[in-house]
């Protein structure tokens, strides 16, 4: 069942699948290309003077450390997004390998060889192209086969920074709860590594004679691969959009942008935790979003007005199975004392100071229930624990933090916190095998992401947003086991944003002045 | 005419080589012989600068080494290592043609040249395609041999050259590299631990212990003309062999009477009696010529 809607997911999606792998063999080639002129020298060079050994390969290693969401979001301050923080982030993990296997080759040949060498009369130049680099060949290609391998892995996050690759799949799927998705970017990932890891090998084993005559054609091939992908992925348009992968594949998202407006934005998928920073600084000029993100207030951004209400507002509220209800008899009328504590604006503002001012989500969390004086100091725990899960943004951190004082604060249960987890599918699934007890999850992904009725369905149900709360409820009851407690009191929906400044500039307010300023000319 | 002046070397400041002087004649084998770690291989690659002195000077023909760029200095002097030291990665006529093709030589010459070269060191041609590791330890010795000859160097130096090979083999090659035409006008410094080897090849010898040399001469000048105990020392287990060696027919021709001699008069005594005791009919002349050889040695030590 699973393996022929796969197969149709990628007969239907070849297109988009083809692009991404041309994509993802591009950035992989490039950036290895890149760091084999930057590593092979170095590592020459450390052979030669091998007092710099310990420094160069410390380095490199500590490069290698950083973990590579964090790399991709150094790049964007000095990069952009786009192709470049992509190779230069790909080009830093292929270093190490080649360095090392450079030097390790090179200072392993046998040096009765090379004393012949020198007293045979060969200058260095002829002892390195001659002698020291043909011994070491076979070592320095096991460091580029590793590069490879590794870089065909990293390159799945390139899709982070709007570079495309086939993470656009991966995190899709994840974000939208589409297991099919995850496999049709996750198997040719797989595939790809292996085939190159295969394909180097055959290079290992070429004497280093008839190696040579590849010498030329090697580089020549790896441009060619890497420049497939600005073949595939040249979308010239007036603004530059970039939408989250959640986003590209939602009916109050993308689809619905190109069904209900009539409009195609060429949007790259990017990583909601660095869009806003990137449309902040001009790096992308449309994104989605969520209407009560803090960073639309810090980045001053500019909300466009959905004029025919494609993105319906949805509740936030914590969901939790039935069952872990009557273990914790105590919880539900503990969560229930947040129901419609919230608003918008509350909620935007928490964002804020969590975005913009960067307050740690247990200060912001203390501050708003002393404010609304829900605030107790802990008691005694001594009872049983609840396992609260979030999504990694935000808001999210902060509701969990809210919960978790409130719990500490009202009952006796221990309080373990599992927050970051990467997307709805991840929450959902962790829900589902009682690796948490609840998180808070906002009715439309719950709608359009986890039970996905028909159209007919969506689009009487999402008329408001209590009628989509009660549909969903039910439906979880029913399918999952699983409640809705009661409403934050806060709307949750996905918006479309610009540059305040650049949306006065173009006069555009609406999506459909978004439209018309696109069509014009 | 290779001329070494009160040259000194150290590593990690003990004395590897400690102010030496000797010189090598045109055409002449010069050995350097002594135990691990006495500085004879140190010695040897200061000659061609694989190591340089820290203090004295060498000459080569009168030009010091190192008034001249080093690797024109290294293309003018063959090279022997112990281990062959031949490329791996290069086949056997590539690790022939390397000094050729650093000078640029023609294809047909370089040809014509390692043919003539394998023939004379018995080497079969079948042997050109193949790598270094598909041949005997033999035959890399003697191809590491004729790389060390093709560009007809006046010079050459050899580090252990049959350092790694068995008894018989080596045997071989010494009978074979005292019979090579190329090697007779060519000036050889050889480096060996090997008693019998260094007494069997040189010309001359030059005995040396903790960087020093002790005594410099001709065998027959090291045996009975021994500079001090050391040397004495040196060579006692092998003594009676190494007389026997050094010492020819045309040696004893005034304590030989009438005696039939059907050697040539150059035949060592050793070679003589290895072939007089293994016929049973010839115990006459086998005392015959121990008698001579004795009589001879007596006047020598005396």
């Amino acid at each position: 069942m699973t393996q022929q809607s796969l197969w149709q997911f990628v007969s239907e999606q070849h297109e988009k699948l083809l692009v991404q792998i041309t994509q993802h063999l591009g950035l992989t080639f490039l950036s290895l290309l890149l760091a084999i002129i930057v590593g092979l020298p170095l590592g020459i060079l450390i052979a030669r003077k091998r007092k710099l050994s310990g420094s160069v390969l410390g380095v490199a290693g500590i490069l290698q450390t950083i973990p590579s969401i964090a790399l991709l979001g150094f790049m964007i301050p000095a990069f952009g997004i786009g192709a470049t923080p992509a190779i230069v982030a790909l080009l830093i993990y292929a270093l190490l390998p080649i360095i090392r296997n450079t030097y390790t080759g090179i200072t392993g040949v046998n040096p009765a060889v090379i004393e012949a060498a020198k007293a045979m009369g060969m200058n260095r130049k002829q002892l390195l192209f001659k002698v020291e680099l043909p011994l070491a060949m076979p070592v320095i290609i096991a460091g580029i086969r590793t590069a490879a391998v590794i870089n065909v892995g990293v390159a799945t996050l390139a899709s982070f920074v709007a570079a495309g690759g086939l993470g656009e799949f991966i995190f899709g799927g994840i974000s939208l709860n589409n297991t099919n998705m995850i496999l049709a970017g996750a198997i040719p990932a797989a595939l790809l590594a292996i085939l190159l890891d295969k394909l180097i090998a055959v290079f290992q084993k070429i004497k280093y004679q008839n190696l040579r005559k590849f010498w030329y054609i090697i580089p020549v091939i790896f441009v060619i691969i890497g420049s497939g992908y600005w073949l595939t992925s040249s979308s010239e348009n007036k603004l530059k959009a970039g939408f989250t992968p959640e986003f590209m594949g939602r009916q109050d998202g993308d689809l619905g942008l190109r069904s209900v407006y009539g409009l195609n934005v060429n949007p790259k998928v990017v990583n909601d935790a660095i869009m806003y920073k990137a449309a902040y600084e001009g790096e992308l000029d449309l994104i989605s979003g969520y209407s009560t993100d803090g960073r639309i207030k810090a980045f001053d951004l500019y909300v466009l007005e959905d004029d025919k209400k494609i993105f319906p507002p949805y509740f936030a509220a914590p969901i939790i199975k039935t069952k872990t209800l009557q273990k914790f008899p105590e919880l539900e009328k503990t969560l229930d004392l947040l129901a419609g504590k919230f608003n918008d604006s509350i909620m935007t503002d928490l964002n804020y100071k969590s975005d913009y001012q960067n307050l740690t989500p247990e200060k912001i969390a203390k501050d708003f229930l002393i404010k609304n004086k829900l605030y107790k100091n802990p008691q005694n725990s001594n009872g049983a624990t609840i396992r609260i899960g979030s999504k990694i943004f935000g808001e999210q951190y902060i509701l969990t933090e809210i919960y978790k004082m409130l719990i500490e604060g009202y009952t006796h249960y221990r309080v373990e916190t599992k927050t970051g987890l990467g997307g709805t599918k991840i929450c959902f699934d962790a829900l589902m095998n009682d690796a948490i007890d609840f998180y808070p999850e906002y009715t439309g992904t719950g709608l359009l992401v986890l039970l996905k009725p028909d159209e007919k369905t969506i689009s009487e149900v999402s008329k408001s947003a209590e009628s989509t709360y009660d549909y969903v409820n039910s439906e979880f009851q029913k399918q999952y086991g699983i409640q809705w407690l009661q409403p934050l009191g806060f709307n949750n929906s996905y918006a479309l944003m610009m540059r305040k400044k650049q949306s006065k500039q173009l006069k555009i307010e609406t999506i459909s002045d978004l439209k018309h300023y696109l069509n014009s000319n | 005419m290779i001329t070494v002046e009160s040259v000194s070397k150290h590593f990690g400041g003990r004395p590897a080589v400690d102010d030496i002087s000797f010189h090598a004649n045109d055409k002449e084998i010069l050995v350097l012989l002594g135990t691990s770690g006495c500085g004879k291989t140190t010695t040897l690659k200061m000659i061609n600068r694989l190591i340089e002195a820290d203090s004295g000077n060498i000459f080569i023909d009168g030009k010091n080494i190192r008034d001249q760029k080093v690797e024109t200095l290294r293309m003018g002097i063959g090279f022997v290592m112990q281990n062959s030291g031949l490329f791996p990665n290069y086949t056997i006529k590539e690790n022939i043609a390397t000094v050729p093709k650093l000078l640029k030589w023609n294809k047909n010459k370089t040809e014509r040249r390692t043919e003539e070269l394998l023939s004379k060191l018995n080497l079969s041609t079948d042997i050109l395609s193949r790598f270094p590791n598909e041949l005997s330890g033999g035959q890399q010795q003697r191809v590491g041999i004729a790389r060390a000859l093709i560009a007809n160097s006046p010079i050459l130096l050899m580090d252990e050259p049959f350092g790694a090979l068995d008894n018989i083999t080596k045997a071989d090659i010494h009978s074979e590299f005292k019979s090579l035409e190329e090697l007779k006008n060519k000036t050889i410094i050889l480096v060996t631990h090997d008693v019998q080897e260094a007494f069997e090849l040189g010309h001359r010898i030059c005995l040396m212990d903790k960087g020093k040399i002790i005594q410099t001469g001709t065998p027959k000048e090291m045996l009975y003309h021994h500079k001090n105990g050391f040397v004495k020392e040196f060579f006692a287990s092998n003594r009676l062999l190494l007389e026997y060696k050094i010492t020819v027919l045309k040696d004893l021709f005034p304590f030989l009477s009438d005696f039939e001699i059907d050697f040539p008069e150059d035949s060592t005594v050793w070679n003589i009696l290895q072939k007089l005791s293994s016929d049973q009919q010839r115990t006459d002349e086998y005392e015959k010529i121990v008698k001579a050889f004795n009589d001879y040695r007596k006047l020598q030590i005396a």
